[in-house]
């Protein structure tokens, strides 16, 4: 197990390597540099400013310098904001999207368990419709029209909730993004339980359940570890993008997260921020995927032992 | 005679339908208190789904009709409560698939164990006590460690031991199995058997017998139903079922069975076909691509361990061995379909060196028959695309035509109607599946056919007509077999030369009739007493 | 096994659109997507407003069934017009079909002055009735052009229907086309990748983990930057990540199919690896494929939309259902609708898309035993 673990381990260093590799290329791929936005600067504080930021050097050197300061951890210094370093400007905007993103999450798999349980021992009827319809609609209304009509309704009509901004984490001030973030989630881990569920209590083993008379709990609880398993790979898929910001949700509450600084910088080329977030996103993708495989081992004996 | 006064179990008229689809029809049997029942029949008969009906185990889609009555009430109609109460503590069931039967997540202690406190309602640790006692009682070793042990660490046998002691955990008044011998090897089927009869000796409970197999009931029943397509065409005492049975199906049942030649053929003088030296198969997990693999386990599965054969024109090879043995895996070698180590030489040829281009021509000769009718015929394409896939490859110049009239000569040939080359695998029964299987494989009239348990998933009595058919196939075309089987009584009714596998290599080797009557080796042994036990 | 073993041949023998048809869900979504590509298609060329067409008079106007204008907008059209013109208006009448005004002034009243009525969309060009006082006092008749807009307008004066079905043009026309791109190169890569096995597989799975690590918006920015907003690299960027679902579900079709034994059968009959992939390892993962597809198509519209939000999508004069969201989200206090119709359209057809999906998928896992 602990082999398996380290080879994981080991296996995911080239690939991320070849991912920061990938996204630093990519965007000196793009015509255009991080100070074109700005107001045209004279040539010599142009040319000043390119020397400062290393962009006079060859890119393959740039890059080695770029792999020097991440393997001390300094993703380092913000084009765009320059008074902030990239870590500085991380550290305050990611537990903000993770926070938002780990509430919608449990939400998620509060609520979108039990409507996929509710749903997978009824499957006809009044009930299972009203889950298939919420399910339905989680997917087909996306975030960028949730949002803003939640903020209509609770924001301006009946002014219950505010319209947006973090307010240092208030907890009003959350209640709307996590929703928003939460809906499409809820939707798919319902679907999700609910098939697993319905294909595991159509197994013998649950026939044998039944056969020696054991109670429903008993039955439905079984049936719900190994149905677990199906949601936790999508779980743990959807974390990573989940746990860094929504664009969306962000840009329209209002929340100074990191997809929101993401997506800034992106347009705006400052590639120290672009790089930061591939790379932290890359990371959490890995690490996800190995919980993914522990949380697997440890529900399945047959994983552990092969 | 009122025997129904005596009856623990007593099926009356019992219907049970899908829709238009009458599985199970009137059905009426009784079963006395301490009796041994056996249920006869083969797929299809309905035999399992009567008694999934007795603990209403059936899925909600079948509709049951009559009554099934167990200590003076009808079992189909009692509320659920109660049914519960007696599932699994009156009446409990052992079932086909032990692998499948148990839950693959939690140890085999716990599973017990939970049957235990919630239905007897027993304390953790008296829950505790008596699943060692249970396990000790069907005879696992190690009682105290296997009870920490998950299903796919234990062997087959193992797992339907612990079946077995889930199901008598509560001390019931009816064991059903259902065929829970049927998945496991030989040699370990008997083992359970007896294990079977010695818990019926010491509890006392009554047991309902499930089986396809006649032959195999006779040994210890007391009473025997045959069944067939719904209904119980005969019933009656083992005995006398067995030495005189009065209905037609019957006494098909019990003449099926694969009857040895009269003559033993001998080919040592025929020319050699094949020629195989030292062949091995070996196993490696693999890393990923990055994951260094230091890192891996490094045990080999070594499938095939050094085996040399050696076939003459003409004759049958049996390759006898129970699973795990590498048959299947020595097959696909032998076929050059697995890379192997070794040297085989086909009508004089050194296959070793050839590239699978080089190859390609020769595939003609060297064909494959499947076990499993289901798999080995591709869904979507008819039966026609399915025969003549092969004269794509090796008779490329024949137009659609001439295909056509090489698929119709190879369909009558196997004795299926011509017609029936536009239909689709899914429309046709296993046994006339086999016989397209086999029609895909003589159509490019191959010197050499491997036939690897091509008649164990079918019922004796279509088994029957395909051994029959590959035995005038073999004569009209002088074609030479090496014919894989767990089962030793087909392998004697077929075999000229008999081949024993054990863990990867061949353990005994000789004339067919030498092997049955005097074998040598302890294995072989125990395989030829477990198969052809005499009657009791 | 709890099931009987005769084969049911009347129901494995109908046909996919005989099921389609059969289950009132999946029938309904069939229907509802037919409806909606043809009023996509068809709609923009039968409504009486173009799509591209500005109303100046009629600048964000809530939805109606009735016809404008109302008694409201001829009056201020009214007032507006004798404001230009620099007259006064004595008395006017509206029947319902047109206004007769009298106009007065100091001066003589310019006749080509009447041109404010042509420009305008609430009047057809008016015609003088009689001129009094040397053309002091003018009294005139000026039709009244009826127009309906169903949904309303936007914040630049066009019709809102027609926006939208001109707009599902484009949202469905990227659906399909994308999602097409996207099945054939998954398609091809997960079939290699699977069969092939081995280094070949490792490799290609290795570019999928580092393609999927990547986050979508930041390959579309990157290949906006690089290209340009251009309406092709929509395709490309979408393409370029959703094909990567499909070659996974592929590969995992090919793994399982490989082990078969009709695959093994065609390798002992000799068969080559190109032969048994078309032959038998696609037909058969056919099924998987095409549920792949069909829910493959609501991800594809609903990223194009996302982008098309973002900005970063078709530019004008092209609009999508993405970029009128993204306009009705900024109104969103004063004009709702402007959200809510486009919202409407995507959420119907990605439903009707998902339903058939579903059903279809349903369809595949039962005939395949």
């Amino acid at each position: 197990m602990v082999r398996h673990i380290l080879a994981r381990v080991m296996a995911a260093v080239p690939t991320l390597f070849l991912i920061a590799a990938a996204s630093f290329f990519l965007m000196r791929l793009a015509p255009g540099g991080p100070f074109d936005a700005e107001r045209a600067l004279a040539p010599e504080i142009a040319a000043n400013l390119r020397h400062i930021y290393r962009l006079d050097l060859p890119l393959a050197q740039q890059f080695w310098l770029y792999l020097q300061s991440l393997l001390s951890g300094d993703f380092g210094p913000s084009f765009h904001w320059r008074d902030f370093t990239v870590n500085e400007l991380f550290a305050k905007a990611l537990p903000i999207s993770a926070q938002l993103g780990g509430e919608a999450m449990a939400l998620a798999l509060i609520v979108g368990t039990a409507l996929g349980l509710v749903s997978a021992i009824r499957q006809t009827g009044l009930v299972a419709h009203l889950v298939g319809a919420v399910a339905l609609l989680g997917i087909i209304v996306p975030p960028f029209v949730v949002a803003p009509l939640l903020q209509l309704v609770f924001g301006l009509t009946l002014k219950s909730l505010p319209v947006g901004g973090w307010n240092e984490g208030a907890w009003r001030n959350q209640i709307l993004p996590v929703v928003t973030l939460a809906l499409p989630l809820i939707a798919a881990v319902a679907r999700l339980t609910r098939a697993a569920l319905i294909d595991v209590l159509d197994q013998p083993h649950i026939r044998t359940l039944r056969a020696f008379g054991l109670p429903a709990a008993h039955i439905y609880a079984h049936a719900l570890r190994a149905a677990s398993l199906p949601v936790l790979s999508y779980l743990g898929l959807a974390a990573a993008n989940v746990l860094t910001g929504s664009v969306v949700v962000e840009t329209i509450f209002g929340i100074p997260g990191m997809g929101r600084y993401f997506v800034d910088a992106a347009l705006g080329r400052d590639y120290t921020i672009v790089m930061g977030t591939v790379i932290v996103i890359a990371l959490l993708v890995t690490g996800f995927n190995l919980l993914v495989d522990l949380a697997y081992a440890w529900i399945d004996p047959r994983v552990r032992h092969e | 005679m009122d025997k129904s006064a005596q009856a623990i179990l007593n099926f009356r008229d019992l219907n049970v339908s899908y829709g238009q689809n009458i599985v199970v029809r009137n059905v009426n049997f009784a079963l006395r208190r301490g009796e041994t029942a056996a249920i006869v029949g083969e797929s299809g008969s309905g035999k399992t789904q009567t008694i999934l009906a007795a603990l209403r185990l059936l899925p909600p889609q079948a509709k049951t009709t009559g009554s099934i009555k167990f200590e003076g009430a009808n079992l189909l109609d009692l509320p659920l409560p109660a049914l519960n109460r007696i599932r699994g503590k009156r009446i409990a069931i052992i079932f086909q698939e032990p692998m499948s039967a148990l839950d693959p997540l939690y140890p085999v202690g716990a599973q017990i164990g939970a049957v235990l406190r919630l239905q007897a309602g027993l304390s953790r640790r008296a829950a505790r006590e008596r699943v060692l006692e249970l396990l000790d009682l069907v005879h696992i070793p190690e009682p105290k460690r296997r009870i920490h042990a998950y299903p796919h660490e234990l062997s087959g046998g193992q797992r339907q031991r612990v079946s077995i002691a889930m199901a008598i955990a509560c001390d019931p008044n009816v064991l059903i199995a259902d065929e829970p011998t049927t998945a496991l090897d030989v040699t370990v089927a008997a083992r359970i058997l007896d294990l079977i009869a010695e818990l019926k000796q010491r509890l006392g409970m009554a047991m309902i017998f499930i089986s396809h197999d006649l032959s195999l009931v006779r040994r210890f029943a007391d009473r025997i139903h045959v069944m067939r397509q719904g209904e119980i065409v005969e019933s009656g005492s083992a005995r006398r079922i067995t030495t005189a049975p009065t209905h037609a199906y019957t006494r098909m049942l019990l003449e099926a069975e694969p009857h040895p030649r009269g003559e033993a053929r001998s080919f040592a003088q025929a020319p050699v076909i094949l020629d195989a030296k030292e062949i091995s198969v070996k196993f490696r997990p693999r890393g990923g691509f990055f994951a260094p693999s230091f890192l891996m386990k490094r045990d080999e599965i070594k499938a095939v361990d050094r085996v040399t054969l050696r076939l003459h024109e003409g004759e049958t090879l049996g390759l006898v061995g129970e699973s795990g043995s590498g048959k299947s895996t020595l097959a696909r070698a032998l076929l050059k379909l697995v890379p192997a180590s070794g040297m085989v030489t086909f009508e004089g040829r050194d296959l070793t060196p050839l590239s699978q281009r080089a190859l390609r021509p020769l595939r003609r000769s060297l064909q494959l028959v499947f076990q499993d009718p289901f798999g080995s015929l591709s869904p979507r394409m008819n039966v026609g695309q399915i025969i003549t896939e092969g004269l794509l490859v090796h008779e490329p110049a024949l137009t659609r035509a001439e295909r056509d009239k090489r698929a119709v000569q190879a369909l009558e040939e196997v004795r299926l109607h011509p017609d029936l080359r536009h239909r689709f695998p899914h429309e046709f029964s296993g046994g006339q599946r086999q016989r397209i299987a086999i029609a895909r494989a003589m159509i490019l009239k191959p010197r050499l056919v491997v036939l690897d348990e091509p008649t164990s998933a079918l019922d004796r009595s279509v088994q029957a007509e395909i051994l029959n058919l590959l035995d005038q196939l073999q004569a009209a075309h002088g074609l030479t077999y090496v014919f894989i089987s767990h089962d030793l009584a087909v392998i004697r009714a077929v075999a000229d030369e008999i081949a024993v596998m054990k863990d990867g290599r061949i353990i005994e080797q000789g004339p067919a009739r030498e092997i049955i009557e005097h074998p040598r080796e302890t294995y072989t042994q125990k395989l030829i007493t477990a198969a052809f036990q005499a009657p009791l | 096994m709890n099931r009987p073993l005769t084969i049911d041949k009347a129901k494995t023998d109908r046909s996919l659109f005989a099921r389609i048809a059969a289950n009132p869900a999946t029938l309904a979504s069939a229907l509802i997507l037919g409806l909606m590509a043809l009023a996509c298609l068809i709609g923009p060329i039968l409504s009486p407003h173009p799509y591209d067409r500005v109303y100046r008079d009629y600048v964000l106007i809530g939805p109606s069934l009735t016809a404008h204008p109302d008694t409201t907008e001829v009056d201020a059209a009214m007032s507006d017009i004798a404001r230009r013109m620099r007259v006064e208006i004595a008395a006017t009448q509206n029947d319902g079909t047109k206004l007769r005004a009298t106009l007065t002034s100091d001066r003589p009243i310019d006749a080509r002055a009447l041109r404010y009525f042509d420009r305008s969309d609430i009047f057809a060009p008016a015609h003088i009735v009689s001129s009094e006082d040397e053309g002091r006092r003018l009294s005139l008749e000026a039709p009244l052009r009826r127009e309906v807009f169903l949904f309303g307008t936007d914040a630049n004066g066009r019709d809102l229907l027609t926006r939208i079905l001109i707009a599902g043009r484009v949202s469905l026309a990227v659906g399909l086309l994308a999602s097409f791109v996207a099945l054939v190169i998954g398609v091809t890569f997960g079939a290699v990748a699977g069969y092939a096995g081995g280094r070949v597989d490792a490799v290609m799975m290795r570019i999928v983990e580092i393609v999927y690590a990547l986050p979508f918006i930041f390959l579309v920015i990157v290949l906006t930057m690089i290209f340009g907003r251009n309406f092709i690299l929509i395709f490309v960027a979408i393409g370029a990540v959703e094909w990567l679902d499909m070659a996974r579900i592929v590969r995992g079709q090919t793994l399982t199919l490989k082990r078969r034994d009709y695959v093994l059968a065609a390798e002992a009959l000799g068969a080559p690896a190109r032969a048994i992939l078309w032959r038998h390892i696609i037909p058969n993962a056919l099924g998987p494929i095409a549920a792949s597809l069909t829910l493959l198509v609501p991800r594809v519209i609903l990223l194009e939309s996302f982008v098309s939000f973002l900005g970063l999508g078709v530019q004008e004069p092209l609009t999508s259902w993405g970029v009128l969201i993204s306009d009705g989200a900024r109104t969103i206090q004063s004009a709702a609708y402007l959200l809510i119709f486009p919202a409407l359209f995507l959420a119907v057809t990605l439903g009707a898309l998902q339903i058939l999906g579903d059903g279809w998928r349903g369809f595949f896992e039962t005939r395949n035993d």
